[in-house]
């Protein structure tokens, strides 16, 4: 049997609609294609004629699994144009809110998502018979995730406190130090985490990847800092659209990201890592070590190991940001309205979000245009399958199928997020 | 006994609200014992056929597909229960019913005549018979989970239809909009949600939509004597829940 074809209808445990078709003929993988057949909102569009102050409200509405993300892009976007940098005390209270959704959203993924493609299982309440203590643990990081989103923006999903300029309200100190228990546990889960999933079987996978992530004078990577590549790049947020591209390829419909200068690239914990090793805390660094990852990661398969990496600097960074908390004086920076056009890019958890936003004089949207992490890296999901699917055909269709969908999990795509960037293949053969 | 089959659907929407289901994190391993977890696209790779004993539906209708997608949904649906803005009132993503959404899709994608996509977003409720309605943006998990529980057990669910006004004033919030000259929906916004946004010393943006039988025109009156002119009005009605009639209504009276 040399002619195989994989087809899955509907990716399972990714957030969003997607389909994967996978074409090998005589042992060549012809075709590997991520389709999103989610169905478009036209995000971009409906914002025009909207005040800049709707922006993160509207904005967050594109994903619920990663809100704050494009919460943090839009308030920052918003704050280029404006000419605005906020004080001190509202930057590490940005941080604080965004630790909460890497530690709910990796622990979403690893945990409830990937973990169960590494040993055998549907999904993760049938994990959960056999490794009930495991999932448990999973449960208990994430909640204490939510619990600190909740506690600075108000609520889990769609928080309602952040605003250009700062917050509505900034978090009583005592609110705060309340969640310093659930915190401590959360960082040994953690901690435990990044063992447990480093002990996984890993596929023999390393790619030469373009990773690309944001990179900050001091700290790990959340919503500062330039825009830089293991191929050298290394540019200011506001240069992204002269390095970056959509592009048509002639075989598809689709629309793509690449770097305009060499092609595909990889955003997410991977390049974070790799490109911040030096920025983690001592805990993080060691663990990771511990773990068996080095300086930097080429395997996908291991960017699960990287998520628990991750999920523990950001409880760390919590509980420093939350010792040392003293309420500002005011929630939010003063803003002065004018026309402009702002940039804006942050670390989702799944990888890089870039905004930009044209005003107009009264505070307008003219124009936005919005790259999600998933699109930017649906040209590497792609080329990861067609260069490891070769070494697997001996596998049978059904383990086959499975390893397909377990390489796209990889990313932690977020189908929701990707789709005001359709990438349609529309075969019209008859 | 056979445990009943539960089913998560996803329309045009955010994942947001079946998120909310995962977002459990206490109650979910006892939720998944209670009910047999026969489709949820989300969080297992392993689905069975229908009939299912209770669906729940998140997002809206947006494309000719999906329109026939929840007939299907329905039919093998003992109840259909939708959950969120965009199931019930058609989302964000309603905005383009107030547009031309040829425009919108030229405005995004480079090839929009490859973008198939019906020129309104519509609640499930406008296409197929709707059980039960869960409003939100997104719903509050502990309202979903009395929603699942009150299906096991054959009765209705108990969520509150009053406004935010009600759950505020219970929760000693000190009215943002009367002390604090915040423009605020919570008189005419359903309950829900706890009144979250004036917790924060902000107003309410009615992401959980209208509540029953709102006075949407003598809020406006009192909005505009804060200074809010008829765009002002236009937007704060045209959100997430842009398609709710009384939303919508509200809306189209003040000018652009």
């Amino acid at each position: 049997m040399t002619d195989r074809m994989i087809k899955v209808n509907y990716l399972a445990r990714v957030e969003g609609e997607g389909a994967l078709k996978v074409r090998v003929r005589g042992g060549i993988v012809e075709a590997a294609e991520l389709n999103i057949f989610e169905p478009p909102r036209f995000f971009e569009a409906l914002l025009r004629g909207r005040a800049y102050t709707e922006a993160p409200d509207i904005t967050a509405r594109i994903c619920g699994i990663c809100p704050v993300a494009y919460q943090m892009s839009a308030v920052h976007a918003m704050e280029d144009a404006l000419g605005v940098t906020v004080p001190e005390p509202i930057r590490v209270l940005r941080r604080l809110l965004y630790c909460g959704e890497w530690i709910e959203s990796h622990a979403l993924h690893v945990f409830l998502l990937h973990a169960p493609d590494f040993l055998g299982y549907e999904n993760a309440v049938a994990m959960a018979k056999d490794h009930g203590e495991a999932v448990q643990r999973g449960l208990a990081l994430k909640k204490a995730g939510n619990a600190l989103v909740a506690a600075v923006g108000g609520r889990e999903v769609h928080p309602v406190n952040v605003r250009v300029g700062g917050f509505y309200r900034a978090p009583r100190r005592r609110d705060l130090v309340a969640l310093r228990d659930g915190l401590e546990r959360a960082r040994d889960v953690a901690l435990w985490a990044v063992g447990w999933t480093g002990g996984f079987n890993f596929p023999d996978c390393e790619r030469d990847y373009e990773f690309v992530a944001l990179r900050h004078e001091r700290d790990y990577p959340f919503s500062e800092g330039r825009i830089v590549s293991s191929r050298g790049l290394d540019i200011p947020v506001r240069d992204y659209p002269e390095h970056f591209e959509e592009t048509h390829l002639p075989r598809t419909t689709a629309l793509r990201s690449r770097i305009r200068e060499r092609g595909a690239y990889l955003t997410g914990p991977m390049a974070r890592y790799s490109l911040n090793h030096d920025r983690l805390s001592p805990v993080a660094r060691e663990a990771a070590a511990g773990a068996g990852l080095g300086t930097t990661c080429a395997n996908p398969y291991r960017s699960i190991v990287v998520r628990a990496v991750e999920a523990l600097q950001a409880c760390d960074e919590a509980l420093r940001i939350i010792d040392g908390y003293e309420e500002p004086e005011a929630p939010a920076a003063e803003l002065v309205v004018r026309a402009d056009t702002g940039h804006g890019a942050t670390e989702a958890p799944r990888g890089l979000l870039y905004h930009r936003y044209r005003l107009a004089p009264d505070g307008s949207i003219e124009a936005a245009d919005i790259v999600p992490p998933t699109a930017q890296n649906q040209a590497s999901i792609e080329e990861d399958l067609t260069r490891f699917i070769p070494d697997w055909l001996d596998m049978d269709d059904a383990a086959l199928q499975w390893r397909c969908e377990q390489t796209v999990r990889n990313y932690d795509p977020c189908i929701s997020c990707a789709t005001h960037f359709l990438r349609l293949e529309m075969d019209r053969r008859p | 006994m056979r445990k009943p089959r539960l089913a998560v659907w996803k329309f045009a929407s955010c994942d947001g609200c079946q998120l909310s289901l995962l977002d459990l994190e206490d109650e979910l391993l006892a939720v998944a014992d209670a009910l047999d977890i026969a489709y949820f696209v989300e969080a297992s790779r392993a689905t069975a056929p229908g009939p299912y004993d209770l669906s729940l539906v998140e997002g809206s209708i947006t494309t000719p597909h999906d329109a026939e997608r929840i007939r299907a949904v329905r039919r093998k649906s003992r109840h259909l229960v939708t959950i969120g803005a965009c199931a019930t009132a058609g989302g964000i993503q309603a905005l383009r019913n107030f547009a031309d959404v040829r425009e919108f899709a030229a405005a995004v994608y480079a090839r929009p005549e490859y973008i198939d996509s019906l020129a309104t977003s519509t609640p499930i409720a406008a296409h197929v018979p709707v059980d039960y309605e869960l409003h939100g943006c997104p719903i509050n998990k502990r309202q979903l989970l009395e929603v699942v529980s009150a299906f096991l057990a054959g009765r209705r669910p108990a969520v509150s239809s009053e406004s935010v006004c009600m759950e505020c004033k219970r929760r000693g919030n000190v009215c943002v909009m009367v002390a604090g000259g915040a423009a605020c929906l919570g008189p005419v916004t359903h309950a829900g949600c706890g009144a979250l946004c004036p917790a924060c010393d902000r107003g309410c943006y009615g992401c959980y939509g209208p509540k029953e039988t709102p006075n949407a025109p003598s809020l406006s009156h009192w909005l505009r004597g804060l200074g809010m002119d008829g765009r002002d009005l236009r937007r704060v009605y045209r959100t997430f829940n842009a398609g709710a009639e009384a939303f919508r209504q509200e809306s189209d009276r003040h000018d652009g």
